[in-house]
């Protein structure tokens, strides 16, 4: 098949399953378009044109952690590629399978400063598995499948590919790619070592107290089933890490939700208490863990992960098994079994549901400033929409209230920017994920200031008739920073007060969508309510007051005791 | 901060444009500090060795070579145990030698040392000079006293004494 090479880029992602593209076109990037034309007209690809590349980057990013694929964006050169910038270094800190198609200036211009040229491959390589330049048409089947094969194998992440203008325009003779090799890359079988088996059940056995930590690798290895499975055996309790909700339900009585510096207090104390700590899919972030030297100093620490990089990074630990998460949680469990494990109620449970009662009555409480109090509005939220429902986050206080008191039901239904922190991700990637799961309900839990940050996608999203329902916590503050500078900077609140933000209700409007305002939870009740099965997108703002602190915290560098509960 | 031994990476790599920029990009990005790096081509097509000295602590530079062997062209890496390794640099020096007295003093450290003398000018030497780091730092020293008016060095190369090694028979191996 006699193809132009922006065919030929149509055709490989055709052969790679891709169904959606989210993307901007530009002056590089014409020829590709043009060779998309038909496809989009004959419904064999769907286009989702964004307002901005940040935002067709977290789309992408939504995508794939809804539907557990890959997701596709694509923006021309120079200033197209840099603004997928943000994204790329949020799937690549997330570690989301996302390729990302950038344009570049024709072959002979590069080097030479041309008009919308930018390094891109430079720019992007050290926050992607791999960034690869095409310098010629020939390379396009190979790479492209090169591509998804390193975005979606072994640690996920994702893979940029530049594609100078010419290149689309040179012919080439099509055929499918075969498989590709890329240098010394393996794919992993994912099955854990026997001995490093043998050697942690010898740990569990031993164990008095042991805990689970479970992190986002339990999710992209869709292990839950095995997770629970081990954590019911043992039994253990189960803390999860930000990226690790929705690793277990949230209601499962071995469940004590998040950990960290805003972690709920069962899961801290129980990581202080416990002689032996599981750590799958994790990577012992300081947000997680917030003293590096201290965390874990009196428990001996088994840490499972693919990436064998992640051993011994941040921590020591006493037995590594460098395996895919379901494998490895799967062979603990079977070894367990083989040896007749009885599972018992210990000392341990009742220390566990001693620290849940113990911390229930905070967070059953509905004191606290204004009139909304954001964690019921988390649990008004919770009690309105169905369990399969996707939930994505901006970042700040939104994300952390939205990580500490909405409870996750099922995995791949809390999406947020874990690593990177990156504010504004949320909207997009609720797009994204709407995009992947038409048939679920995809709720936004925002913030005014993150929101702020990729609003224009709302045109997007009425546009293209994705119906997801954004929550903007509106507090007129970049709240999370103001509340170190009160916590830690004596209320001196250098240029955290918005001060005016717009009137969301009809902001969202102006684009087309829905825009509610609420004042009290009834109202807020019956919004949601309604939102569920919507068919336009909806904006429901949400004013809560700006002096609302996300409490418990654990100042940064202390242990994980250390935390404070009143600010 | 402690000074840790002199520790050697060897790296067999896929000879590819930006390799080396990924290395040396990663190694900037993870606030590695390394002492010396080289590069040059093997026994095989297409395959460059890379040559790392540094002195960080063995765990910060069991996770360099970790980090290393995500990218994709690294074929095989590995430490060397520099008891057990051979390793040279080479050194071009330019002493400043005007008076007969001092060039005969220069010539005797050159004979000592096994080192040559590749260029003569009127007023200076250009002294070539090849060995382990120690050694060639100790020579530096004693040119010092003449007058170094400039230097080069190629940074550390390095292989495996005896039957070890680090090579690679099938390019998938790592």
């Amino acid at each position: 098949m006699r193809l132009s090479g922006a065919k030929a880029v149509v055709e490989a992602l055709k052969d790679e399953k891709v169904e959606v593209i989210f993307g901007i076109p530009g002056g590089s990037t014409i020829p590709f378009y043009d060779a998309l034309y038909e496809c989009l007209e004959g419904g064999d690809l769907r286009h989702i044109l964004a307002r901005h590349e940040q935002c067709a980057a977290h789309m992408a990013d939504g995508y794939a952690r809804a539907k557990g694929i890959p997701g596709v964006c694509t923006a021309t050169s120079g200033p197209g590629a840099t603004n997928l910038v943000t994204g790329i270094a949020v799937a690549h800190m997330d570690s989301s399978p996302v390729v990302a198609i950038t344009g570049q200036v024709s072959r002979s211009l590069i080097g030479k400063d041309a008009f919308q040229e930018a390094d891109i491959v430079g720019i992007a390589t050290p926050i992607t598995k791999y960034a690869f330049q095409i310098t010629k048409a020939s390379e396009i089947p190979d790479t492209v499948r090169a591509a998804f094969m390193l975005a979606n194998t072994n640690r996920k992440g994702p893979v940029l590919l530049d594609i100078p203008k010419d290149v689309f325009y040179e012919e080439v003779d099509y055929m499918e790619a075969e498989k590709v090799r890329i240098g010394g890359y393996v794919i992993k079988s994912g099955e854990p070592h026997p001995y490093s088996i043998k050697r942690a059940v010898g740990l569990m056995l031993e164990s008095e107290r042991p805990l689970i930590i479970a992190g986002g690798g339990v999710v992209a290895s869709n292990a839950m089933a095995e997770l629970v499975r081990l954590a019911e055996l043992m039994p253990a309790p189960v803390a999860t890490t930000l990226m690790g909700k929705g690793a277990i339900p949230e209601i499962h009585p071995l469940s004590l939700g998040m950990m960290g510096m805003h972690g709920r207090g069962e899961a801290n104390m129980a990581a202080e208490e416990a002689d032996l700590l599981i750590a799958v899919g994790m990577r012992f972030n300081d947000r997680t863990v917030g003293s590096m030297e201290k965390f874990g100093e009196n428990a001996k620490i088994i840490h499972i992960d693919i990436d064998p990089a992640e051993i011994g990074k941040n921590l020591g630990v006493d037995v590594p098994i460098v395996a895919d998460a379901r494998k490895a949680l799967a062979a603990l469990a079977n070894r367990l079994i083989e040896m007749g494990i009885k599972k018992k109620e210990n000392e341990w449970s009742k220390r566990i549901a001693e620290l849940k009662e113990k911390y229930s009555e905070f967070y059953n409480s509905d004191e606290g400033k204004g009139s909304l109090i954001p964690k019921r509005i988390m649990k008004i939220l919770r009690s309105c929409i169905p369990d399969r429902s996707i939930v994505t986050t901006g970042v700040g206080q939104n994300q952390m209230w939205a990580a500490l008191h909405f409870q996750v039901l099922e995995p791949r239904t809390f999406i947020t920017s874990g690593g990177l922190g990156a504010m504004g991700f949320g909207f997009p990637a609720s797009l994204g994920a709407k995009v992947a799961c038409p048939d679920r309900p995809v709720f936004n839990i925002d913030g005014d200031g993150s929101f702020l940050m990729t609003e224009q996608d709302l045109a997007t999203a009425v546009v293209e008739n994705i119906p997801t329902v954004t929550l903007v916590m509106d507090n007129r503050v970049l709240g999370m920073v103001r509340q170190w500078q009160c916590m830690f900077c004596d209320k001196r609140y250098s240029e955290t007060d918005l001060g005016k933000v717009p009137d969301f209700a009809k902001l969202a409007e102006a684009y087309g969508a829905e825009g509610i305002r609420v004042e009290t939870y009834s109202e807020l009740e019956t919004a949601i309510r309604r939102s569920v099965g919507a068919e336009v997108p909806i904006v429901i703002d949400v004013p809560v007051s700006r002096d609302e602190k996300v409490l418990p915290m654990v100042p940064p560098g202390k242990t994980l005791r250390e935390v404070v509960w009143f600010g | 901060m402690a000074e840790y031994e002199l520790r050697i990476i060897s790296a067999l790599v896929e000879d590819r444009p930006g390799v080396l920029f990924k290395v040396t990009s990663l190694i900037r990005r993870r606030g590695f500090n390394i002492a010396t790096i080289t590069v040059g081509s093997t026994e095989k097509d297409k395959i460059s060795r890379i040559t790392i000295t540094t002195r960080g602590n063995p765990a910060v530079v069991e996770q360099l070579v970790k980090q290393l062997s995500k990218i994709p062209e690294v074929l095989k890496i590995s430490e060397l145990d520099p008891d057990d390794s051979a390793f040279r640099e080479l050194a071009l020096i330019k002493v400043s030698a005007v008076e007969s007295l001092k060039r005969s003093d220069i010539l005797n450290y050159i004979n000592i040392f096994r080192a040559r003398v590749i260029d003569v000018s009127k007023d200076s030497l250009v002294i070539e000079v090849v060995g382990q780091p120690k050694k060639i730092q100790a020579f530096l020293d004693l040119m010092k006293g003449f007058g170094i008016i400039e230097m080069a060095k190629t940074g550390i190369v390095a292989l495996s004494r005896g039957a070890k090694s680090t090579s690679v028979s099938d390019p998938t191996a790592k």
